[in-house]
């Protein structure tokens, strides 16, 4: 083992694991918040938006990132539109992640029973009152698991975006092949992918456990 | 009798699901603080006459009156009618991701937007008359059936509605559980409560009724106060309707015991 290296090179790691985890961020946020309005759409069946939704839908989740993230970064540039790298990055894990976390907050809306909405109604409630009220609550609690798989298997997926020139880990590792010690490199790759994720998977089973007692008491 | 307007006024109302014509042409008023009680055999409308009251169904012809005013008219804002009648279900429906306090601030808070402690004050008198007020901050499940049935009409109270609509609340109750909710709603009737009551629990019914509707395949056969109902039904469908609850006694005359 070569600590040397460990210690020269650990900064260089924790650069593209600042940079990996705020581009996960970002594409997470934005895919949870068109996963809610395209489950919306879906749920309420509104006319042309909700075929829309579904073609998106089918679409996002049945093509690779990487291919996602060369139209953007390679293709876009013919028809005349330059995205940064990390703009078409953020763009890409939201389009991805998008369609994901649309069937994951669907699951938790169909979850919610038709007489909860019809109590809720029965209290005088608006339809946007009813959704932020009675249904979101009840779908967010039964959604939790599907998001928390969702988020986890993102912040993997952040792993391609080397192939559109940024520098993240996995483009840290490959620069750092050239040098030897392989050992010491794939050691500090595990570890630093670990140091992203486990975290988010250890808050999310804490948020899990939450809003199962607070909305369900299981 | 009075001639002041009712509270609910229901002109030859009917109702289809798809092909399936559930109500035909029912017609009913339902007085400032009189209690109807709504009777008949499983799957004779009286659920779906509830629930096109409130505006959960849709319904094809007729006209529905509250205060005078239609309801039934295409561009009623039904968020605003409901606010005006308080509706209890067979299930409870109370919202299980919110305390019992939640539950009954809900409505009055973000649909008629009154003022909180007002409100909160309100509620636990109610809760107190219905002997829940210990159990406020307490979540739905923990609970039992009929403490759950107890909040929920308290929770359609507390938007002062000028009706009150009861839709079997007792039906899936354990029967001692059925006595301590049908004890409130008797207490409703006495303060002048005006209501509007789907039951099948005949002695409270005969109890609480200023008049019975009996209603059998979407339309009123019979309409009576609950003493000539009961004990003068004048349609033949209707007395075998009441049968059911009736048993012939089926044991052997008790034979003289010989001591030896």
């Amino acid at each position: 083992m070569d600590l040397a290296f460990i210690s020269k090179y650990a900064q260089l790691y924790a650069q593209a694991a600042k940079l990996t985890v705020i581009l996960a961020a970002a594409g997470i946020a934005l895919s949870l918040v068109i996963g809610l309005v395209c489950s919306l759409i879906r749920y309420y069946r509104l006319p042309l938006l909700k075929s829309l939704a579904r073609a998106y839908i089918e679409m996002s989740r049945n093509t690779p990132l990487m291919i996602q993230l060369f139209f953007l970064y390679y293709g876009l540039p013919r028809a005349g539109l330059r995205l940064e790298s990390v703009t078409c990055a953020i763009i890409g894990l939201a389009f991805l992640g998008g369609g994901y976390m649309a069937e994951a907050f669907r699951g938790g809306l169909e979850a919610v029973s038709r007489v909860q909405v019809e109590a809720g109604l029965s209290v005088g409630l608006s339809r946007p009152q009813l959704v932020r009220y009675v249904i979101l609550p009840q779908a967010f609690a039964v959604a939790v698991p599907a998001i928390t798989a969702n988020t986890i298997f993102l912040m993997k997926e952040t792993s391609v975006f080397s192939i559109i020139a940024l520098a993240d880990l996995v483009y840290v590792f490959k620069d750092l092949v050239r040098e030897g010690h392989s050992n010491e490199n794939n050691l500090l790759l595990v570890l630093f992918y670990l140091i992203i994720i486990l975290p988010v998977s250890l808050f999310f089973a804490y948020l899990e456990r939450r809003v199962r007692r607070a909305g369900f008491g299981a | 009798m009075s001639t002041a307007q009712p509270v609910l006024r229901i002109r030859d109302l009917h109702k289809k699901y798809d092909r399936l014509e559930v109500l035909h042409g029912i017609s009913l008023d339902v007085p400032r603080g009189r209690v109807l009680v709504v009777i008949g055999p499983s799957g004779c409308g009286k659920s779906t006459l509830l629930r096109c009251i409130n505006g959960l169904e849709a319904i094809e012809s007729g006209d529905i009156e509250l205060n005078g005013e239609s309801i039934s008219s295409g561009k009623t804002r039904w968020n605003l009618v409901r606010q005006k009648i308080g509706m209890v279900f067979q299930s409870y429906d109370l919202f299980p991701h919110m305390t019992v306090m939640g539950n009954i601030l809900l409505g009055p808070l973000k649909a008629q937007g009154r003022d909180r402690r007002e409100v909160t004050r309100e509620a636990e008198q109610l809760l107190d008359r219905v002997g829940l007020l210990d159990r406020k901050d307490s979540y739905p499940r923990q609970l039992s059936g009929g403490q759950k049935q107890r909040v929920a009409i308290v929770r359609a109270l507390c938007m002062n509605p000028e009706i009150m609509l009861f839709d079997e609340v007792t039906a899936s109750l354990d029967p001692e559980m059925v006595r301590e909710v049908l004890d409130v709603m008797l207490g409703l009737a006495e303060r002048g409560m005006t209501m509007l009551i789907v039951t099948h629990e005949m002695a409270f019914a005969r109890a609480v009724a200023d008049k019975i509707i009996f209603m059998d395949q979407g339309v009123i056969v019979e309409s009576a106060p609950p003493n000539v109902f009961f004990e003068n039904p004048v349609s033949d469908r209707a007395r075998r309707f009441l049968n059911i609850f009736q048993f012939d006694g089926v044991k052997k005359e008790e034979q003289p015991h010989v001591e030896s």
